[in-house]
């Protein structure tokens, strides 16, 4: 009795589940269809797209958080996608489909503007959002480095001066090998991998900065610039620098526990963490936000948004939308985007930029 | 035969009792092959019971909260300033001041911009939108003065649940002695309590920790296993039950089934390019929704569901269809009335156990966008939305210290709905399979 009690409610079970499914499964679908099919021909999206850096996404989020709570506009969705992957999206042309703002940690790239010029967008407005600096840091329980630009070089490149016009591979493995003040201890980098902005920057910047202090290697620049640019940006690819992903939170968790490591990311992170770990001077600077924001921290960069100036009008709240980015409560100096760590923009190049992207000003690139 | 029997007795019985070094060899081996076992076990407990531990105490502190006790007046002229109270009307309201001015009547002596703007930081800056609800949903309150328990911004919450080291010098800390200081303050006051931290269940995601909640995650992963279920499970049984019964044994079946074993051990990223591929480019379906996730995840589980259907089928007797056949039941009469119903609880287990897998993906909802910030709950398959694991992965990812323990939550939430299924599915075969 009891077993074909169970069989048939099995059976009932099983058959309500097929019908269910079945019924469900046309449903959906039918419904899905009818609703994006409008939608895509009259571009109907309502809600703003946001594609790019995970350094600006913490920035870009917030301002998206406080423009959905107080503007009666959706809330925009944010993706984190990396500077070049966002750029890729963002180019891919023209309509609701595509995003209509990317964020970039570093400047866009001629080839990418031909690339968005050849998929019919033809007119982005650029926008400095502020200042980001790139920290070289470790745990608190280590004391602070002190390097210069050109120790880090010396440290990281693949291949270093071999102090008779040549190269030879890079034989560092101890900092006190570089010089006799810096720690006995082995070099342990851990940084951000080829895809992130915070890693061009950083190779532009700090890397570049310390390779061209080498008299050889800057003649290099003028006469031959592939080979100077090959020397430049190339990191080691030893235990000494170690690829950690793009999550930087990781990356602080890590040197908390190996103090003898250091690790390559935004100051927003290390505004966030002081009480576990520390940036190191570079050239005798210290990763502040006053030396970042007065430009004397050699390894600063901007941080940009970029805007299709297509979408403007298309898309509900686009242009309140970069009213509310620009505007004094988020990206002014005491807004509260300085609070999640950026560094604003000086008063007057602040002003400047709202107006130049609120008047929807075209790049150009030079 | 007779052999055997006469040649026994030449050998002499063994004797059990003598412990002769051979045996002794033997038993050691014996007893050392236990102990590998258990320590083997061990070790794969320790490590479970590890990572269970500091998930469960890094978690547990975000399922409380600390709120502040404000005696905010709820003043007419700020609010309503016409008197019309027109419910309209009180969106959009700036309600700072009353924060800022219940905050004024604890600390008097507090004056200055820069100073009541740090004292205003000690609240979450979602404090506004609760009264605003407040407001709407009971107009009457206008004018009086009510206790409100709004809560505590990020830092504040972080000492309260002292994570904030005091003894660490004070430009290191997100705090001031000042700050701290205001906050004890509150605290003998009686306008501190610890609370279950309902916004947690109720908020989408948020840049504030203490308003950053887990439901838009948890809708965004419940649309999109609906949409995998409705795909993956009718085709899943139909492609199980055509291989298992109807099919004829050539070369072409063969090569699907190969090719259905295979796709099974396809890394999941590659479900997601492929959705990226035709869902998303070739029928513009739109992107950062459940239904494209929930599609691209049916692909993945769809070689799950098969294989464990046919299982199930092939665990059928051959007798119960021979008897339906003797009886004159046609071909699909037998299937859909004898083999399918008796099958159904292993394909069913074998979904639930699919749709688990889902659950717990990210990589291929990375293609297809549902690695963004949403903020807004989705309320159907077609609106943005993230999943629970994609949740843990960006908050994983946020600088303020206070998304450590809220990833952690997310962790036990993830668990919590894994264990569930899990069990579910265990009960359904405990309860419904049939034995031979």
């Amino acid at each position: 009795m009891t077993k074909s009690l169970m069989l048939s409610g099995a059976m009932i079970l099983s058959a309500a589940f097929t019908m269910t499914a079945c019924s469900g499964g046309d449903a959906p679908a039918q419904s899905t269809k009818a609703d994006t099919k409008p939608e895509a021909t009259s571009g109907g999206r309502d809600q703003i797209k946001i594609v790019g850096s995970s350094t600006v996404y913490p920035f870009s989020t917030a301002v998206a958080e406080a423009f959905g709570k107080t503007s009666k506009f959706k809330t925009p969705i944010v993706e984190s996608t990396g500077s070049g992957g966002g750029l890729k999206l963002f180019c891919s042309g023209v309509g609701e489909r595509h995003p209509d703002i990317t964020n970039a940690s570093r400047r866009i790239k001629t080839s990418e503007v031909e690339l968005c010029a050849q998929n019919g967008v033809t007119e982005i407005v650029e926008t400095k959002v502020g200042y980001d600096g790139i920290v070289f840091a470790n745990s608190r329980k280590a004391p602070q480095l002190n390097v210069t630009l050109q120790q880090i070089f010396l440290a990281l490149a693949k291949d270093v001066p071999d102090g008779k016009g040549g190269l030879k591979p890079n034989p560092y493995t101890r900092w006190n090998e570089i010089d006799a003040g810096l720690p006995n201890d082995r070099i342990e980098v851990m940084g951000p991998p080829p895809t992130s902005g915070t890693r061009d920057a950083f190779v532009e910047l700090a890397m570049e900065g310390g390779c061209k202090t080498f008299p050889s290697i800057a003649a290099l620049k003028s006469s031959d610039k592939n080979t100077y640019k090959a020397v430049c940006h190339s990191m080691r690819e030893d235990e000494a620098f170690v690829e950690s992903g793009e999550n930087d939170n990781l990356i602080v968790q890590k040197l908390n526990a190996n103090p003898k490591a250091y690790g390559i990311f935004g100051y927003s992170f290390l505004d966030q963490n002081s009480g576990q770990v520390q940036g190191a001077t570079i050239n005798d600077v210290a990763p502040t936000f006053e030396n970042i924001a007065d430009n004397s921290y050699p390894v600063a960069r901007s941080l940009y948004f970029y805007t299709k100036k297509a979408h403007v009008g298309v898309i509900p709240g686009l242009q309140d939308f970069l009213a509310e980015f620009l505007g004094n409560r988020a990206s002014g100096p005491d807004g509260y985007l300085a609070d999640k760590g950026l560094i604003p923009m000086p008063q007057a190049e602040h002003e400047a930029v709202e107006a130049a992207t609120l008047a929807l000003t075209p790049l150009k690139m030079k | 035969m007779t052999d055997l029997i006469t040649s026994e007795p030449a050998a002499m019985p063994a004797d059990w009792t003598v412990r002769s070094p051979h045996r002794i060899k033997r038993a050691r081996a014996e007893t050392r092959f236990r102990l590998y076992g258990i320590v083997a076990i061990g070790i794969a407990v320790a490590f479970l019971a590890s990572m269970l531990l500091t998930i469960f105490i890094g978690g547990a502190g975000a399922f409380t909260t600390s709120k502040i006790g404000l005696d905010v007046t709820f003043n007419e002229q700020v609010i309503d300033p016409s008197g019309a109270r027109d419910p309209a009307s009180f969106r959009g309201v700036n309600y700072r001041p009353l924060i800022t001015g219940a905050l004024a009547e604890v600390f008097p002596d507090v004056e200055g911009r820069q100073d009541t703007r740090a004292l205003y930081k000690l609240i979450s800056t979602g404090a506004v939108y609760q009264l605003e609800n407040m407001v709407t949903e009971n107009p009457d309150i206008i004018g009086t003065t009510q206790r409100v328990w709004v809560s505590a911004g990020t830092d504040t919450n972080l000492y309260l649940a002292g994570k904030i080291d005091p003894d660490m010098p004070q430009e290191l800390r997100q705090l001031t002695e000042r700050e701290t200081g205001w906050i004890e303050t509150l605290k003998s006051a009686g306008h501190v309590k610890t609370d279950i931290n309902t916004s947690f269940f109720t908020n989408g995601d948020s840049r504030e920790p203490e308003q950053a909640g887990i439901l838009g995650a948890l809708m965004g992963s419940f649309f999109s296993l609906i949409v995998c279920f409705v795909i993956a499970f009718p085709l899943g049984v139909l492609t199980a039950v055509y291989l298992e019964e109807f099919a004829r044994k050539n070369r072409l079946t063969d090569f699907i089934e190969v090719n259905i074993n295979n796709l099974a051990a396809v890394p999941s990223i590659v479900f997601g390019l492929l959705g990226l591929a035709i869902f998303l480019n070739v029928f513009n379906l739109p992107r950062s929704t459940p239904l494209v996730g929930g599609m691209v995840l049916a692909l993945m589980t769809l070689p799950t569901i098969i294989i464990a259907s046919r299982a199930a089928l092939r665990a059928v007797p051959p007798s119960v269809r021979e008897a339906a056949y003797g009886l004159g039941a046609s071909k699909v009469q037998t299937t859909f009335h004898h083999t399918v119903p008796l099958a159904m609880p292993g394909m069913l287990t074998g979904t639930i156990i699919g749709m688990a897998q889902a659950l717990g993906e990210t990589a291929p909802l990375l293609m297809i966008g549902m690695v963004a910030f949403i903020v807004d709950v989705p309320t159907s398959v077609v609106d943005t939305a993230t999943s629970l694991p994609v949740q843990i992965f960006l908050w994983a990812d946020n600088p303020e210290i206070g998304f450590r323990e809220m990833t952690s939550a997310a962790i036990i939430v993830l668990l919590i709905f894994l264990v569930l299924m899990n069990l579910l599915a265990v009960i359904l075969r405990k309860k419904l399979e049939r034995r031979w």
